[in-house]
């Protein structure tokens, strides 16, 4: 495991801790800044499960005083940013940073400290946003920032909004850039593009999207900022700026950044059904190019979300229909999922349970997003609790299912030990419960008509018991959360020894220990066909019944003592923490106006620039 | 997983319950707002578009739930099972893919069809309003009649209503830019945005007369939840009635304390504030080209409306005492001050807005 | 030294790549391809507002085509010498490539200081980032060109440093001149289409 000679110069020697906080401040290996992206994705998800438990309080009645207008708007907008920007979009990330190059043979991504550099900036800008709490207010726009409400909203708020979102944006597009590289020019041999597992191919689409969709609303933040802190006219109707330009900017990210969030999700139950049914996935080239198409369409969609905005029936008319022709894809995957399971020997583990639970509440959420095409009936739809159940079908039903679902059927890989089936279950049915009963009766009463975003409303129209029912089914999901807490807690001592492939997976992941060594492969796989672990378990009889190999199922148990010991992998480094520590000093210099604040922001960032490029290079990246 | 037969048994009974009452609260009678039960010719049209629309999900709803349920029961892992190792099946999919095409297409011809036709600008019998959203009130301007009024829009039934939904660009208290909103009666029509710097538009049109709540329904920031409205129809030989009623200026009091209110209307000195004239006129008429400017919403025939301060509150003395007091305290974000009125003044006031009628 | 010679082998094999093309590249032309749309939003913006202007000088009022044409010319001469720079390492001429880095850099610097004192003259002449839609969306979008032209003068004065030092006298030298290269060019040809398109084409 030690690097040959290294050359050691002054201050840019590298360091060398593989142990300790040292050891995870300055890692650049893959499967410890997943880990690390997991963790901090679920503190958040606790935090904006906290919001939501505060407005499902708030709402439980009519003409409550729990939370005022003000705090109200800053929670629903602190909700909505953080479950999609630090919790969803992160923990996505933390599967596919630690599994990609599991899944595709390789030992690390391409680039092991702008990986690293990707989750210091997310840490920093979470909590750059979270700050905004203690420091005037916090966002209280909407996570939609609709101008000219959030350029003329008083307070840092907005602000803290507009720059802390460009800081997570970087992250973003590090990691798309990163895993781009990595899944299209480090396959291991013979993994050729159509023997990828799904997950991978969600991936990779998933990160073209950010690549190409973070930089629109960049854009738009960059013009938000101008507008509140430099008196650009941006959206300034005065000067005849157009409120609908941050609309469409927004969105044209907006939509695409909702595929982000689902294709990692669909990804990962498009290769656990397989698992658990014992059966390939059915029709995996119609699923890939169903994720690719969607992939693309996505991008042709985004005025739905203004439908009543005043584009005129051509325009209404030609977003209804490229609205309506996206279910085609998504509906192939539902049906492939489905054929998956046909035939199959099932087996009801949680990660299981959780990914049926995805299919099911998945479909719910593709039903009502297709009653909201219909343009005239979206008029009735648009800003109430109507979209409001649609979207957490789709996202809580169905990509924070999946999420769990890859949780619970990656983590003995990541930890060793199995999480206790028991509590498993009982999270889930909890969870699905839970989640019914809050997010269902929204269709009730947003077509019953009651708005988004309003921090009560009155007696005698109609609310009253089915938003009492949602505030119940939150407390529910809370409950079920900490269940899985509990089985975290629980697990880590009394856990059951995982082994290397504790499911009779298919996939590579599943060739290795558990937890994986730090090089991952002792030797780099040559793969023969799709779901080639699977194939060196088991050959099929004449009859197409799978029958175990009798020298299948290599031994990971090596007599080798440290088979890595040839292997070299990238050192530690400083410098990504550091060059990710001087983007929120220059976010405060922008709050506070403060020049001095500014530039020294970039000084620290281009120091660490500069230290990571004249480092000793351990086989890095090139 | 076995499951109990008891529970087997009783499921069904329990999911058709669950079922009838999920549906049943949906015609809530108790509902003003509710999408599901339109009163006016555009939000028929909508719902008739829900009615293709919503049966078909709900079929495929259980279609695919049933097919699940059914394949995880039959195949589930018994002793002995084996899975079956297929890859695909090209015709099915094929066929699986074009069904879902088909139906979006069948779908997607009325839906065209209905978004033209409701755009469509009515050319007969027409009663045109301009609508100007506040932070967070509305105004109502009556082009054809030389009137304007707020939060309360009065129309006529049985005659198209074109609503110009005309977003100013800055606010009138601090000419800071104005922000979106959106003008909603769901019992009539389909929300608009009102877009600062732009101008959208809607029809109503109500079949009966009678009384139509809604509200804003795009955030606009602290007063949201609290910028409500009503339309209320009648029939047209009342509608003119009430439109000739608000073009007449309010005889002049005759009570002693009602005179002391006026007096302080329009001359009173507040301590944090000027007098009322300075936002609010009570002369609801207007000429083509000279539109009102007033920051504060026209308060002609103040004394006939049901509601006040966008229609979140009754119009009693008991609501109108508070507001006059502190209009923050009881609205959060209302951008009226709190003039520093004494009691005695708040009394003389109120009881001159119960004279303009 | 068999087990330097299975490091070696490991090396190798890290190194390899699924498709021929060296990691670091792709890396570059993805996020190139992340900057179109950047670039695009910023362009588009200015588009929709150039001639909405309630306040201040219309474009072509203030716009100065033929001193902009010769800061224009000054960085499309910066592309040429940057492939004379990378035409230069790659035969191993090292010094005949400080030699162009430098020129580049410098060319770089002269289209900025064009640029500050196009700005500068604008805001004497009435146009602010706070005077118009137009002004607003002119500013930010030539600022944030401007910004990236100075981010890859960094880099060029970077990688002269860094030859100085030997640091790219080895066989990977050309590879990362070649990738500054690609952000150079990327960053030029974002240029000629702003030039053509926000002082070229005719505003009404």
């Amino acid at each position: 495991m030690a690097s040959a000679a290294v050359p050691r110069r002054g201050m840019f020697a590298r360091p060398t801790a593989k142990t300790g906080v040292w050891g995870w401040v300055t890692t650049v290996d893959h499967k410890k800044i997943g880990i690390m992206y997991g963790v901090t994705a679920f503190v958040f998800f606790i935090l904006g499960g906290l919001e939501a438990l505060a407005i499902r309080t708030q709402l439980a009645a009519p003409n409550q005083e729990t939370l005022s207008a003000d705090v109200y708007n800053q929670f629903f907008t602190m909700h909505g940013l953080t479950m999609i920007f630090l919790v969803v979009m992160p923990m996505g990330t933390a599967l596919m940073n630690y599994f990609i190059p599991l899944m595709i043979g390789a030992r690390d991504v391409a680039f092991p400290r702008l990986n690293a550099l990707s989750y210091w900036v997310f840490l920093f800008g979470g909590l750059f946003l979270y700050s905004s709490f203690f420091l005037g207010g916090a966002p209280d726009g909407g996570w939609f920032g609709y101008a000219p409400l959030s350029t003329e909203l008083p307070g840092p708020g907005m602000t803290f909004y507009a720059v802390g979102l460009q800081i997570l944006g970087v992250a973003s597009i590090a990691g798309a850039v990163n895993f781009i590289v990595t899944i299209i020019n480090m396959r291991a041999p013979g993994m050729t593009f159509m023997r990828l597992p799904v997950f991978i191919w969600m991936t990779l689409v998933t990160s073209f999207l950010l690549l190409f969709a973070l930089p629109v609303i960049a854009v738009a933040l960059f013009q938000l900022m101008f507008d509140r802190v430099y008196e650009a006219n941006f959206f300034n109707p005065a000067a005849g700026g157009d409120p609908l330009l941050w609309q469409h900017l927004f969105w044209l990210f907006g939509h695409p950044e909702v595929y982000i969030m689902i294709l990692p999700a669909m990804g990962i139950v498009s290769d656990i059904l397989p698992t658990f049914a014992r059966k390939p996935i059915f029709g995996y080239a119609a699923i890939v190019f169903a994720g690719i198409a969607i992939g693309f369409m996505g991008w042709g969609v985004w005025a739905h979300h203004m439908f009543t905005s005043g584009l005129g029936p051509v325009a209404n008319s030609a977003f209804a229909l490229s609205t309506m022709f996206i279910a085609v894809p998504t509906g192939i995957k539902i049906f492939n999922w489905l054929g998956t399971l046909w035939g199959g020997d099932i087996r009801f583990t949680t990660p299981l349970l959780f990914a049926v639970g995805f299919v099911a509440m998945f479909v719910i959420g593709g039903l009502s997003g297709v009653t909201h095409s219909i343009v005239p009936h979206d008029a009735q739809q648009h800003d109430t609790y109507y979209v409001v159940a649609h979207f957490h079908y789709v996202l809580f039903g169905g990509a924070i299912f999946g999420i769990f679902a890859g949780l619970y059927y990656w983590w003995p890989k990541v930890f060793g030990r199995l999480l206790s089936e028991g509590l498993g279950k009982l999270h889930f049915w909890l969870m699905i419960i839970g989640f019914n009963l809050a997010f269902g009766p929204m269709h009730i009463y947003g077509l019953q008509g009651m708005p988004r975003r309003i921090y009560t409303y009155p007696d005698g129209m109609g609310w009253n018991f089915w938003n009492l029912v949602s505030t119940i089914g939150a407390f529910a999901i809370a409950l079920s959360v900490l269940v899985f807490l509990g089985n975290v807690i629980v697990s880590r001592r009394r856990g059951e020894i995982a082994g290397a492939d504790p499911w009779d997976g298919r996939t590579l992941e599943w060739s290795i220990p558990s937890p994986p060594p730090e090089y991952n492969f002792a030797e780099i796989p040559i793969v023969k066909r799709r779901d080639d672990w699977w194939y060196t378990k088991y050959t099929e009889t004449p009859e197409g019944v799978p029958t175990p190999v009798h020298t299948g199922g290599v031994d990971v148990d090596d007599e080798d003592e440290d088979p890595g010991r040839h292997i070299h992998l990238p050192d530690p480094s400083y410098f990504p923490i550091v060059a990710a520590a001087g983007l929120p000093v220059t976010g405060y210099g922008v709050i506070y106006e403060n020049p001095v604040l500014i530039a020294a922001g970039l000084v620290v960032t281009l120091l660490g620039l500069f230290g990571w490029v004249l480092e000793p290079s351990a086989e890095e990246g090139h | 997983m076995r499951i109990p037969n008891r529970v087997r048994n009783r499921t069904p009974l329990a999911l058709a319950v669950a079922a009838a009452a999920f549906l049943g609260s949906a015609c809530a009678e108790q509902a003003p707002q509710d999408v599901l039960a339109p009163e006016g010719w555009y939000a028929e049209k909508a719902d008739d578009l829900w009615n293709l629309v919503f049966p078909i999900a709900v079929v495929i709803f259980f279609i695919v739930q049933a097919l699940l349920i059914y394949a995880l029961v039959r195949f589930r892992h018994r002793p002995g099972r084996e899975a079956q190792q297929f890859h695909g099946n090209t015709k099915l999919e094929v066929v699986l893919t074009a069904i879902p095409a088909l139906i979006l297409a069948g779908i997607a011809v009325p839906t065209v069809r209905t978004v033209f036709e409701l755009t469509n600008e009515p050319t007969e019998n027409v009663l045109n309003v301009t609508v100007k959203a506040h932070r967070f009130w509305w105004e109502y301007q009556y082009p054809d009649l030389g009137l304007v009024t707020a939060n309360e829009l009065h129309i006529p039934t049985g005659q198209p209503v074109r609503v110009r939904l005309e977003g100013i660009p800055t606010d009138r208290v601090d000419s800071t830019a104005q922000v979106i909103h959106a003008f909603w009666v769901p019992r009539l029509a389909g929300k608009q945005d009102v877009v600062p710097g732009r101008v959208n538009y809607i029809t109503l049109e109500a079949d009966e007369p009678g009384i139509y709540a809604g509200q804003c329904t795009e955030f606009c920031g602290l007063g949201h939840a609290e910028m409500r409205l009503r339309v209320i129809a009648h029939d047209p030989e009342a509608f003119d009635e009430w439109a000739r009623d608000l073009a007449e200026p309010a005889s002049a009091p005759t009570d002693s304390l009602a005179r002391e209110g006026e007096r302080l209307f329009n001359e009173g000195q507040f301590p944090n504030g000027p007098p009322c004239v300075a936002c609010h006129a009570v002369d609801a008429t207007y000429e083509a080209g000279n539109e009102p400017q007033q920051a504060g919403p026209n308060l002609a025939d103040f004394a006939n409306r049901d509601t006040f301060a966008a229609a979140i509150f009754e119009n009693t003395e008991e609501n109108l005492a508070p507001w006059l007091r502190d209009p923050n305290a009881v609205k959060e974000g209302a951008r009226m001050p709190a003039l520093g009125l004494s009691e005695d003044q708040i009394r003389a006031l109120i009881a001159y807005l119960q004279t303009l009628e | 030294m068999a087990a330097h010679g299975a490091a070696a082998a490991v090396h190798d094999e890290q190194h390899h790549s699924s498709t021929g093309v060296d990691n670091t590249k792709m890396a570059m032309w993805a996020f190139l391809g992340s900057e179109c749309l950047f670039f695009g939003s910023l362009i588009s913006t200015y588009l929709l507002y150039r001639n909405r202007v309630l306040d201040g000088p219309r474009p072509h009022e203030i716009y100065d085509i033929p001193y902009t044409s010769v800061s224009s010319f000054v960085l499309l001469m910066s592309s040429l010498t940057m492939v004379l720079a990378l035409a230069a390492i790659q035969r191993r001429d090292m010094r005949g490539c400080r030699i162009w880095l430098l020129a580049t850099a410098m060319l770089g610097m002269i289209f900025i200081g064009g640029q500050i004192y196009e700005f500068t003259t604008f805001v004497e002449e009435g146009l602010k980032l706070s005077t118009s839609t137009f002004g607003s969306s002119f500013f930010v979008m030539t600022g944030f060109h401007g910004a990236h032209v100075t981010v890859g003068i960094f880099m060029l004065l970077a990688l002269f440093g860094m030859s100085m030092f030997g640091r790219l006298d080895d066989a990977d030298g050309p590879r990362k001149v070649e990738l500054i290269g690609l952000y150079w060019h990327f960053v030029d040809i974002v240029w000629i289409v702003i030039f053509t398109v926000v002082y070229l084409v005719p505003t009404n």
